[in-house]
Parts: structure tokens; sequence; C-alpha cells
């Protein structure tokens, strides 16, 4: 049993035990694998094979057994660091301790919005990404996204809503259920209905490989999620009676059947529930 | 919200060949804002046609873009990018297609856009004169 911590609480040294940590299975390899895992777990909501990762009910107990393997990994290195979160409602600023030289770095430089400060940076030589997608090597991140269509972080009362939907997730289980606290986290923007929001546009925000599929890339990923974690545990503890849904897959053989994983459907690549995801408590806890 | 669908259904219906799929998006659209007890067979019998939006087709596009040569055409490929496919500069860029039929691409992962041509020239602003990589 170990604590997930509010990163802005971390000391100095629980800083660079997790930047060391970070970095070290970057060196090893096994950080580009959960790069790589994210990125194939891209699926759309028009493709006929499984989609257990975005999208979809199971966007939280998917990503919640993620960055559990990740922290698994981390520990594996050193037993002392744990993934903390990044309460994006509080810490709005582009100079928040968050992005200081001593953990994550800065925003990307004018121009070609390379990340320059920092762990992370690419003349450290030790952050090199590809995102698999394209030829540029060196994170980049772009705040706000300034200029044509800016983007602001989600605030405190787009949570607040979100957390006050008293049903987990609604028909059709995609990126147009219209209603549901996943999908108001998840934050798909709906064509005529609304615009991108929570979690969705807090990738938009940060920018540069965060806002592509291959966003484990930029390390605040995981600190990012690690909130998005706390978030269901918090309308969890709202709606104590509220059930995980849809609670099993459709009977149908239509194309819900791939991205429709009810309580005891198992999810690729783990085979594991979303049942046995729902309670960590023995695991973690949130500070 | 289904009255929007709805009504994009029929205009569609009556200019398009394709009024089937998006019929289809309609029909599941609309459950999500109807009571839950809505049928869901009925809706996975015509989300299995939605994938196909080559059926339905964009039209093609070519033209250059800050720099970058954007194109897009229907393919009849697996449907695995959407019956669709872009290239920036000869490099397939990744698309696919929404439930509501909105465009993303592995570039932009996190928002969407109305047709595969915006899709495209939002990864040109992106990519920021980087070139894409072939998918393995
Ligand atoms: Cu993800
Ligand atoms: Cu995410």
């Amino acid at each position: 049993m170990y604590t997930r911590k509010n990163q802005r609480d971390l000391t100095r040294t629980e800083k660079r035990r997790l930047v060391d940590a970070i970095l070290k299975l970057k060196r090893s390899g096994r950080y580009d694998e959960f790069v790589v895992m994210h990125r194939e777990y891209y699926v759309m909501d028009t493709e006929n094979r499984p989609r257990p990762a975005h999208m979809t009910s199971s966007f939280f107990p998917w990503h919640r057994r993620y960055l559990l393997e990740f922290e698994r990994a981390l520990q594996a290195v050193d037993p002392g660091v744990s993934v903390p979160y990044w309460d994006w409602t509080k810490d709005r600023s582009t100079t928040s301790s968050l992005w200081a030289e001593d953990f994550l770095g800065g925003n990307g430089r004018a121009g070609d919005r390379r990340v320059t400060t920092g762990p992370f940076a690419y003349a450290t030589g030790n952050w090199s990404v590809g995102r698999g997608v394209t030829d540029q090597n060196w994170l980049t991140r772009n705040f706000g996204r300034p200029g044509n269509n800016p983007v602001s972080l989600p605030t405190a009362d787009d949570v607040a809503r979100a957390l006050k939907d008293p049903v987990y997730d609604t028909e059709p289980w995609n990126s147009i259920s219209t209603e549901g606290f996943r999908n108001r986290i998840e934050g798909w923007g709906i064509h005529r209905v609304r615009t991108v929001g929570n979690h969705n546009r807090v990738h938009q925000w940060v920018g540069g490989p965060m806002a592509g599929a291959a966003s484990p890339e930029d390390p605040v990923f995981w600190l990012h999620h690690s909130f998005i974690d706390l978030l269901w545990d918090r309308w969890r503890k709202a709606h104590p009676k509220a059930a995980y849904l849809p609670g099993r897959k459709p009977a149908s053989p239509g194309r819900d059947r791939a991205y429709v994983f009810g309580l005891d459907d198992p999810m690729p690549p783990w085979n594991v529930t979303p049942r046995k995801l729902l309670d960590h408590s023995k695991i973690y806890r949130y500070a | 919200m289904p009255q929007l669908t709805r009504r994009r259904a029929l205009g569609a219906t009556a200019t398009v060949v394709t009024g089937l799929v998006l019929t289809g998006f309609a029909r599941t659209a609309g459950a999500s804002s109807e009571p839950r007890t809505a049928d869901p067979k009925h809706n996975a019998e015509h989300k299995g046609h939605a994938g196909h939006a080559g059926h339905e087709g964009p039209q093609p596009f070519s033209e250059t873009y800050r720099g970058r040569r954007i194109e897009g055409a229907p393919s009849h490929g697996d449907g695995h990018h959407g019956g669709y496919a872009v290239q920036i500069d000869g490099e397939e860029l990744h698309v696919m297609q929404n439930a509501d039929s909105t465009w993303v691409s592995v570039i932009n992962h996190y928002e969407t856009f109305a047709t595969p041509r915006a899709v495209a020239r939002a990864a040109v602003i992106e990519l920021q004169g980087s070139e894409l990589v072939p998918l393995t």
C-alpha cells in the first residue's frame, strides 16, 4: 500500500527520484513500450476491433490498469516512487512548480515549440521522442495553443458538473454519449452538442505529443491520468449506489460488441475485467 | 440533439446515396438522450454499417496548405482508416471517423473535425514542418 500525492506537495527529493526512475525506464527501452501500447490502443468509433481504452465505458478502468503497469515498472527501478497527480483545476499556471527546471521542465520555446528546460529537454541527451508518428525527436509543448483556436484548461466548475452526473455512462457507450460521467470527463466534443472538455482538453492544452495518439511521450501524461483516476474515485464516493455501466456486452452481434466492455468482460491486453479495477484501496491511496 | 442529427440525416438522404449510414448515426445518437431503455439491438444493427465511410464519401481533395501538399480520397482498404485516406507530402496521416461523423487524426487525437481536409490542415499546423513517418 502506497500513496499517490498531489504533485505540488512532492519534496525536492521525491521529484528527483521520480524523474530518475522515469529516465531509467526510458534508457532501458521499457518506457517506449508504454508509448507504443497507447498508440496501438488508439481505436476509433468506426473501427471493428477491440476498443477498451478510449471513446468507451472502460476508459477509466483501462487507464487505471495502464497506470498501474507503469507504476510497477517505476517501482522495479525505485520501490519508493509512485505516480503523483496534477490537479489542473488548481495548478493552472504555465509557471507552476510542475513545469519547473527540477521537475517536468517548461513550455516549448517560441518558433519550434521545443522544450529546452528540465530533465526531458532534448539537449540533455536523455529524452528523445518520435511519437512513432513524426521524424521530430525533441519533446514539444504549446501551452494553451495561442494564436488561432486557443485552448484553456478546464475549470473546477467543469469537473463539478461531470461529478454531479449520477450515471456512469450511457448508450451508445462511445464518443457521442451525451450524458454520463464517463464521457463528461473523457470529454469528447460532440458535433452541435458540446465542445471538447475535461480530459481531452488538457491533452490539447499541453500540446505537442500530448495532443496526439502517442501522448505518453510527455511524462505529464501520467500525472494527468493519475488525476483522472482520482476523479473516478470522487465520482464513486459521490454516488455510492451507482454501478459501472454497462453491466455486460450487448447480446447482438453489432459493432458495439467490439468496444463495450461490461463489468466482467476481460479487457486487452491484460485480460482484466473492469470489476477487478473498481477498488484500488489495497494497492494505493490518494493524498 | 436527436432533432439536429435527424435533420442532418434527412438532408443527407436527399443528396447522397448513403442515407442508411447517417440514419444509423442518427438512431445511435438519439438513443443516448432518450430513456436508457432504448433497444440496443436496434442500434447495433445500424452501427454495423457506420464504419464504411467510403460509401458516404467526403469528397477527394488536393491542395497546398502552408507549403505542404495535402491530399485525401476515399479508400477501399480494410476500413481501418475509416475508408478514407489522407496524405501529407505523400506520407499517410492516420485518420478516422467518429460516431457523429466527425474526424480525428493521430496528430490531433483529442479533438474532432468536420472533414478530412480540416484534419489534414490541423495536422500541418501541428507538425510545424516535421515529416510524418510511415505507419508500422
Ligand atoms: Cu489514453
Ligand atoms: Cu488521456
